[in-house]
């Protein structure tokens, strides 16, 4: 298992759970990430404030990886321009693609989303598109350089779960690239579900900051990613279409 | 005039670092950018604000 590396644009990670960072008070974020053995964080870009004692990198342990995301932007210029300012603030190269434009479903705009990817990976950026689970569009991403790809499980904020699972099994079987279920997972069962499929990584934010015990809430996704993740490498038994099989030897006393 | 983060300020003339020295941006934890281009942190000191620019400080926040 310690071979066993998520490899993102070239850097390694053991930790296959990607951990948001809203919607939940700065002074929870340390024991979540300690309690989720998260090594990516993500994080949005917005104006600053003046007050000095509220900034967020100092919530955040030290040697976590930071995922600046894109959310805010309508179209891929957009997207380009907060990516950009998130690389002057000093902290890596990884982006994660987030285009949005709607407010009531907040869906990804596919087709924007591979202008930016296309964009940003020719900068040196490492693109981390998060996108509606759509093949061509996918393979759309590889080509355009993107280091992943980041499907939507169900709309995000809205904990439903694997709703597009079907589209995700393709994309696991289809893509070259680490296929990361973002958006929608609410519960650890859906994640490890999502991990026994074959996903790579599973990115949650809403299921963490809308429980009751935010850390107690990491460690369970924590575990249950594992568990998937383990159950994929161990590859899962059979399915009988019909009947039963003993698991018992069915002679050697009684009745043989 | 000087519209920084949608205000307008009365900062024309001063150079951006005079500008942040006089406020509680932690100028480690931002980025800048002055009618839509990015200044890197070492022209904050030569650079002078002037009528008009739209000035935007934007820092990390929580997000997923």
């Amino acid at each position: 298992m310690t071979d066993d590396k998520l490899i993102i644009g070239g850097h390694e990670f053991t930790s296959r759970f990607i951990l948001g960072s809203g919607k939940y008070s700065l002074s929870l974020i340390e024991s979540a990430v300690r309690d989720a053995g998260a090594q990516i964080i993500t994080l949005a870009v917005r104006r600053a404030n003046t007050n000095k004692n509220e900034n967020i990198l100092d919530f955040i342990p030290k040697g976590v990886t930071l995922l600046p995301n894109t959310s805010g932007a309508r179209n891929a210029d957009e997207a380009v321009r907060i990516a950009r300012l998130a690389r002057e603030l000093g902290c890596g190269d990884f982006i994660k693609i987030e285009i949005m434009r709607d407010t009531k479903y907040l869906l990804p705009d596919n087709s924007e989303t591979v202008k930016a990817t296309d964009i940003l990976a020719r900068e040196g950026f490492v693109v981390m598109p998060y996108m509606y689970p759509d093949l061509n569009i996918a393979r759309d991403l590889v080509n355009a350089g993107a280091s992943c790809v980041m499907p939507l499980a169900s709309p995000i904020g809205s904990n439903k779960g694997l709703e597009t699972k079907e589209f995700i099994k393709i994309l696991i079987d289809e893509i070259p690239l680490p296929v990361i279920v973002d958006a929608g997972i609410g519960r650890p069962s859906q994640a490890c579900e999502a991990m026994e499929m074959g996903a790579a990584a599973i990115m949650a934010n809403t299921a963490l900051a809308t429980a009751g015990d935010v850390a107690l809430m990491a460690s369970a996704f924590k575990l249950a990613i594992e568990a998937g993740r383990r159950a994929y490498l161990a590859k899962l038994g059979r399915v009988l279409t019909r009947g039963a099989s003993a698991s018992d030897p069915l002679t050697g006393f009684l009745h043989d | 005039m000087v519209r920084i983060n949608g205000e307008e300020l009365d900062v024309a003339g001063s150079t951006l670092s005079e500008y942040l020295s006089k406020t509680d941006y932690d100028a480690n934890r931002i980025a800048v950018e002055i009618n839509n281009n990015i200044l890197p942190k070492d022209k904050y000191s030569k650079t002078v604000l002037r009528d008009g620019d739209i000035v935007e400080i934007v820092s990390f926040v929580g997000g997923g």
